[in-house]
């Protein structure tokens, strides 16, 4: 869902497992939606690891701990790896998520992130394996995502890092615009580039 | 600098955002019923049409069921959403081929067998898996739903520019090692992040010496490595592969496209950000035993001890195993196996079906198998029976099922039952990918073949 960026303060929700991938945060069989209801996906979100094959809450997923929530995810090393299905982007926005961080995320799921006003925030090694240990210490734990600063910072000790985001699509998340809007304000260039093109 | 990745994405650039991504032109833009409804509703929605409709083809895949298909899809939620593709195509003047169509089946599989992908072109489709057209010599990828929306409504993507990487296999590979074991090899080697944020030529002698066929798997596993995209330069056997195909140019037009294909090379003094190179001979055949396709192994050797994974890695390792319940240190030799797919856009096509059948020809199924062989289109179900293909699976006990995307993603009704051992000839082994509870093991169609016939994991170089 469109919606402006500032700064962001919540308590975390800890997935410290690497190479999530997006059959994971949304299985195939809930693809099959004609439309972005994105509180349908947020309902099915990591649906096989959240629910048991019975259907009931698995227990020990961290999304049924009630000592964990807030609109930050936090998870291990390529989140987001495998298909480029924006359904899991919908599913991380249905749930609640606005901001996830890692160490590392395949490429096109952070593109799909964007695109649907979640924000993708790189961080290290090392300050992952610390925040993950302060929401160990204390579920409580929080940590500030300023955008137009471009830091991250987890509140318990104080460490700040800066993060990546290039000025186009900072101006875009601050100010709740798509690329589309953009691209459509672009045809008299587009139409200059077909017929260079076509010579 | 100067790579043939440089000289496709520069040459179709638009414009350069001022602090932020390329605005690049599409030469080609394919709709599967998945990831394109809520697309057309954004068109819908923002009270625009198509910028360039000549230039996009839509084809369901996923929801197809492989029988039947001269009758409506039984799955009214996969009924649903193969009309909506169809409605949209209609409403908004696009290319379709349905369900049934001679032309129909794996988007990835169709596009270059079509002529619809040729060398220097851009291509992107809402699919991870895009990056099967690179074969050809394109710069093609996958791309969300929110990206498919951009190109309908105006030909172009924000992309930022990727950085680039050249993959050598140089040598000769050895006897029952497909373009399938170098793409598993790679991804042991590279894990399934080792090339994120990069763009892939594949080169070297033993790239060169595959088939187009081979290179269009090699391509498409390209993404299992985190790459955007892996492409290969055009070459003699690329042109002799297009000639003559439906939407490839005729004529005068086809001689002046040669010439331009032509110079699509990475010059000599080509930089790239990122260069590896492999012994073609050291790869042997591959199998995958965890849950993510960088899990691969020696079909002959054994799943690595939990002191071979770093220590950041060893609860994703260690719940791997157990979803797969396999042991540390265990071979897979002589593992049972319940079910055999061969299909899927990595390896659906006509020289896939040569080589299933090629160790199939003259031994049987083996009895408690359940095996699915589903050809990549319409067009390869023909060629399989052209070449009497079909007869020496059937003497085998193994039927030909009608084309589509089946049990690599089981959005159909080809659910691999859970606990269930698969070995599969498709692109994934993520958990739950093949049904929820599935067991994949990703192979070659010869690994696959060497499956079905013993009903355990087995060298298919003991076949040969």
């Amino acid at each position: 869902m469109k919606q402006k960026f500032d700064i962001i303060e919540s308590t975390c929700v800890p997935l410290p497992l690497e190479n999530v991938d997006t059959d994971q945060i949304i299985p195939a069989r809930f693809l099959k939606a004609t439309t972005r209801d994105e509180r349908f996906f947020g309902e099915n979100l990591f649906r096989d690891w959240r629910f048991r094959s019975d259907g009931t809450p698995n227990p020990d997923f961290v999304l049924n701990d009630p000592r964990y929530g807030g609109e930050i995810l936090v998870a291990g090393k390529n989140f987001g790896s495998g298909s480029s299905r924006e359904h899991a982007a919908w599913a991380i926005a249905g749930y609640g998520f606005r901001v996830v961080i890692s160490s590392f995320f395949a490429d096109i799921h952070k593109n799909n992130e964007l695109n649907n006003f979640v924000l993708p925030v790189v961080v290290s090694e090392d300050f992952l394996a610390e925040i993950f240990a302060a929401i160990a210490a204390d579920p409580g734990a929080r940590v500030r995502v300023d955008v137009p600063a471009q830091t991250v910072t987890l509140l318990a000790t104080g460490r700040t890092e800066t993060f990546e985001l290039n000025p186009y699509k900072k101006y875009c998340l601050c100010n709740a615009l798509d690329d589309i809007d953009y691209l459509l304000l672009q045809k008299g260039k587009i139409e200059a580039f077909e017929k260079r093109w076509s010579k | 600098m100067n790579t043939l990745f440089d000289k496709i994405w520069d040459a179709h650039l638009v414009d350069r955002v001022e602090g932020g991504p390329d605005q690049l032109y599409i030469d080609r833009l394919y709709c599967h019923e998945v990831t394109s409804p809520q697309a057309f509703d954004g068109l819908r929605a923002r009270g625009i049409r198509c910028l360039r409709p000549e230039k996009i083809v839509c084809m369901p895949d996923h929801n197809t069921p492989t029988h039947d298909q001269d009758k409506p899809i039984a799955d009214p939620v996969s009924r649903r959403q193969v009309d909506a593709l169809a409605a949209n195509a209609a409403e908004f003047g696009l290319a379709h081929f349905g369900m049934g169509d001679p032309r129909n089946g794996i988007i990835h599989v169709v596009g270059p067998e079509q002529g619809l992908s040729l060398p220097g072109m851009t291509i992107v489709c809402g699919d991870s898996h895009t990056s099967t057209h690179g074969a050809v010599g394109a710069v093609a990828f996958g791309i969300g739903t929110s990206e498919v929306e951009m190109v309908l409504a105006s030909q172009c993507i924000l992309q930022p520019k990727p950085k680039s990487m050249r993959i050598r296999v140089e040598g000769s590979l050895g006897k029952g090692v497909t373009a399938k074991d170098i793409a598993l090899f790679l991804m042991k080697e590279l894990t399934t992040s080792g090339a994120t944020g990069y763009f892939v030529e594949y080169a070297g002698s033993a790239v060169r010496g595959l088939s187009m066929e081979g290179r269009l798997t090699l391509c498409n596993l390209s993404i299992e490595m985190g790459a955007r995209g892996g492409f290969i330069a055009p070459d003699e056997t690329t042109f002799a592969w297009l000639k003559g195909r439906e939407h490839a140019p005729k004529g005068a037009e086809w001689d002046a496209a040669v010439a331009y294909w032509k110079t699509l090379r990475s010059g000599d003094d080509a930089v790239f950000d990122r260069e590896i190179v492999f012994d073609a001979a050291a790869i042997p055949p591959m199998i995958t035993y965890g849950t993510n396709p960088g899990m691969g192994m020696a079909v002959d050797g054994t799943v690595p001890a939990l002191g071979d994974i770093p220590e950041q890695g060893r609860a994703s390792f260690a719940k791997s195993l157990a979803y797969m319940d396999f042991q540390p240190g265990a071979p897979l030799l002589g593992h049972p196996v319940d079910y055999v797919f061969l299909g899927a856009c990595t390896n659906g096509r006509i020289e896939d079906f040569r080589a299933f059948a090629s160790i199939a020809a003259g031994r049987k199924k083996a009895p408690g198998v359940t095996a699915w062989l589903v050809p990549g289109s319409q067009a390869v179900a023909r060629q399989i029976a052209e070449e009497g293909l079909d007869r020496v699976l059937a003497e085998a006990g193994f039927a030909i099922r009608q084309p589509g995307c089946s049990a690599c993603l089981a959005m159909n009704d080809d659910k691999v039952p859970a606990g269930k051992y698969c070995v599969s000839t498709s692109n994934r082994n993520f958990e739950g990918r093949q049904g929820p509870g599935a067991r994949t093991l990703l192979a070659s169609p010869l690994t696959a073949a060497a499956a079905a016939v013993t009903g355990v994991v087995t060298d298919p170089r003991t076949l040969l």
